[in-house]
């Protein structure tokens, strides 16, 4: 596994997860799209680390998985509260500020 | 002596601050006014106490401070200027003016309190403008009163300003004298423009060095004129002066008879140093003052009100001094000045006093007067037969002195219409006096004779009348070649008995037909004004000079009516359209901000591919 295949790995990752999140109706389907590009961009600081041997990309990368654990817990809390407030899980059900 | 021209200032002043100040002392009525006679008593003893210090040493004197420094002009300059012309005027201003104050106590014994302190504070307010325009020693000063005296006008003119007419009255009078105001300020502009001085005496030396002259003198002092036409009330600006009889009659005794309509005239004295060197305006000037001589005198010769015979009266006598000022003779018009401020008032408040006792303006509705009215019959009789201009009367010599002067400095047209003037002036007071006094017909109301408080001024400025003209003829010369710019003015040498036996013909002539009309009845002047037919409509229509006005004041609106649609409709319509236009674009854009979050990401995306695709195009190039 070359560098530059990673790299073409992590763009295809990124971008089915780009599609997942603009296309899924459900919000866990979006967080789920979501971690896949968080991941996808992990994987591409690992493949420049691996590159130019350097250990900051390793280093991104687990700051990176720490944030996404973070952001997961509070989107999922997030998407609780919507589902019991609004009674909805559709992303477009949530356009309040739209006025 | 400045001290005494402080005093003179102060006295009105203090009166009118304290009254404008203290509310709850203006609504006492009565001790308003008194604190109001006692101002204007100081100023009559301070005019008296300048007059005397004056004279010991008889030449114009300035006291003046900056008022307006800059840098890169000279400085303007504000102050006082005393010299016979300011003397002689300001005297008779305050004894006017006191005398009125006087009389207004007894006339407007009906008011309510808190009006006749409100009408008192206007009174001193006005005796402190008028006094400190005599005083004024640059033209811009003169200006800053001017307006004050107008005010006060328009405000006394409307003392009664729930009464329609009054304020019509008054409002008319601002915008007609506002109007000659306009030509006024753009005089002094063009003045300073060209001589960067403003003061009289700055103006009179620029002028005689030359350094003040051509275009911009002759502009410049037009633009005097014009603030004085409107001021004297001369045609075409005279249709405000018979409106403003609407006001309480020592207003008009004070303000539209004696002292501000005299403004007009006392600034082209003035201001004669200035003139003389303009023949062009001289000579409109003469022909203007004999126009409004002959129209006024024709107007007074059919009205029906007494305050308004003596008003179109007031109008011919504005112009028979202007006509003198044209004529390069300001002394004359200056002695006359003086005379009929005291036979013009008291003819007013004797006018006054038959209002009072009757109720009623009009003539024909008064009648056989001479027996329960006696005193004001007889101050009537002295101030009409000074008017007249009867010998050994204060008019006599005035008018003497204006028909001679005019004559001699080679103007025998304009001394034919003045002489005219005096035949006609004649005849409408024997017609007035007849009427009232004489008559046949009894009045409708019950007469009874004014009290002291009326009478006592009426015989102070009866005095006046009677002797005014006799004894003051050589004071007034004596103090005015003593005044700024005004000692080559003053003429020598006698002019023989024409003049004066044709003013005595005029007068008498005018006297004789007017008891023959109205006295005897020899004659029926209704069938002459019938066989007159047009002239006695233009007469009765005054001359379609006030149809004029109107027509043109109403244009004037119309036209504001227009702009102002143009404004409402067009210039507003494009700001209007410009929002319009920008909130319907901005509905079609609307549509984009759907709040869907999917949808934005859809725009960051596509964002996104377009500056990848625009980097890729900047590496490839």
């Amino acid at each position: 596994m070359t560098p530059s295949r990673l790299l073409v790995l992590s763009f295809l990752l990124f971008s089915i997860g780009f599609y997942g999140v603009l296309a899924r109706r459900h919000l866990v389907g979006l967080l789920l799209s979501l971690e896949l590009m968080f991941n996808a961009g992990n994987l591409a600081a690992v493949a420049a680390a691996w590159s130019y041997g350097r250990a900051s990309g390793f280093l991104l990368a687990l700051f990176g998985i720490a944030v996404t654990v973070a952001e997961v817990a509070l989107g999922l809390a997030l998407f609780l509260l919507a589902d019991r407030v609004r009674r909805t899980t559709t992303p477009d059900d949530l356009s309040l500020l739209r006025r | 002596m400045f001290t005494w021209a402080c005093i003179l200032l102060g006295g009105p002043l203090a009166a009118f601050a304290v009254l404008a100040a203290a509310a709850p002392l203006r609504r006492t009525g009565r001790p308003a006014a008194l604190l109001s006679i006692a101002g204007m008593g100081t100023a009559c003893v301070a005019a008296v106490g300048l007059a005397v210090t004056w004279s010991a040493r008889p030449e114009p004197a300035v006291a003046d401070v900056v008022w307006a420094a800059t840098s890169r002009m000279p400085a303007i300059r504000f102050g006082l200027l005393v010299d016979g012309l300011a003397v002689c005027m300001a005297l008779v201003v305050s004894l006017v003016a006191l005398l009125v104050q006087v009389y207004s106590l007894g006339y407007l014994h009906d008011e309510p309190k808190p009006s006749l302190g409100r009408y008192y504070a206007w009174q001193s307010l006005f005796a402190f403008s008028m006094l400190g325009l005599v005083l004024a020693s640059s033209v811009l000063q003169t200006y800053v009163f001017w307006e004050l005296v107008g005010l006060c006008s328009f405000l006394l003119i409307g003392f009664w300003y729930r009464r329609k007419e009054a304020a019509r009255a008054a409002l008319k009078a601002f915008w007609t004298t506002r109007l000659g105001d306009v030509g006024f300020a753009l005089g002094i502009v063009v003045l300073w423009g060209s001589a960067r001085t403003l003061s009289w005496d700055g103006l009179f030396s620029a002028a005689a060095g030359g350094r003040l002259g051509g275009m911009a003198l002759g502009l410049g002092v037009t633009g005097l004129f014009l603030g004085a036409m409107g001021k004297s009330a001369q045609f075409p600006l005279h249709i405000w002066l018979p409106d403003a009889m609407e006001g309480p009659t020592p207003v008009s005794a004070l303000i539209h008879a004696a002292t501000m309509v005299a403004a007009g005239v006392f600034l082209m004295v003035r201001s004669a140093p200035l003139l003389v060197r303009v023949p062009d305006l001289s000579a409109a000037v003469l022909a203007i003052g004999c126009l409004t001589a002959v129209l006024g005198a024709s107007m007074a010769l059919t009205e029906r009100d007494v305050k308004r015979i003596l008003a179109f009266s007031t109008v011919s006598q504005l112009g028979m001094m202007m006509a003198a000022v044209g004529a390069g003779a300001p002394l004359a018009a200056f002695f006359h000045l003086v005379t009929h401020a005291a036979f013009k008032a008291l003819l007013f408040l004797a006018a006054g006093s038959l209002i009072h006792a009757l109720g009623t303006n009009d003539i024909f509705a008064m009648g056989r007067l001479w027996r329960p009215m006696r005193v004001t019959a007889v101050y009537f009789l002295l101030g009409g037969l000074a008017l007249a201009g009867v010998f050994p009367f204060a008019g006599f010599f005035s008018k003497d002195a204006v028909l001679a002067e005019v004559l001699h400095r080679g103007h025998p047209v304009a001394f034919a219409v003045l002489l005219a003037t005096a035949a006609l002036t004649a005849f409408y007071m024997t017609r007035a006096f007849v009427v009232v006094f004489l008559g046949t017909k009894k009045a409708e109301a019950h007469a009874h004779e004014s009290g002291a408080l009326l009478l006592a001024p009426m015989g102070v400025l009866a005095l006046g009348a009677v002797v005014g003209g006799a004894l003051l003829e050589g004071p007034i010369a004596r103090a005015l070649s003593g005044s700024l710019g005004l000692a080559p003015f003053s003429e020598g040498g006698e002019h023989g008995l024409i003049v004066p036996l044709l003013a005595t013909a005029a007068a008498l002539g005018g006297i004789l037909v007017g008891w023959l009309g109205y006295g005897s009845r020899a004659f029926d002047p209704g069938r002459v004004a019938a066989a007159a037919g047009p002239l006695t409509r233009a007469i009765t229509r005054r001359f379609y000079v006030d149809d004029v006005a109107v027509a043109a004041y109403r244009g004037w609106l119309a036209l504001a009516a227009a702009v102002g649609w143009v404004d409402r409709y067009v210039v507003d319509g494009v700001v209007n359209g410009a929002t319009v236009a920008g909130e319907a674009m901005a509905q079609r854009l609307r549509v984009l901000q759907n709040g869907k979050i999917q949808d934005a990401l859809y725009a960051v995306g596509l964002g996104f591919l377009l500056l990848v695709l625009l980097a890729l195009r900047g590496l490839r190039g």
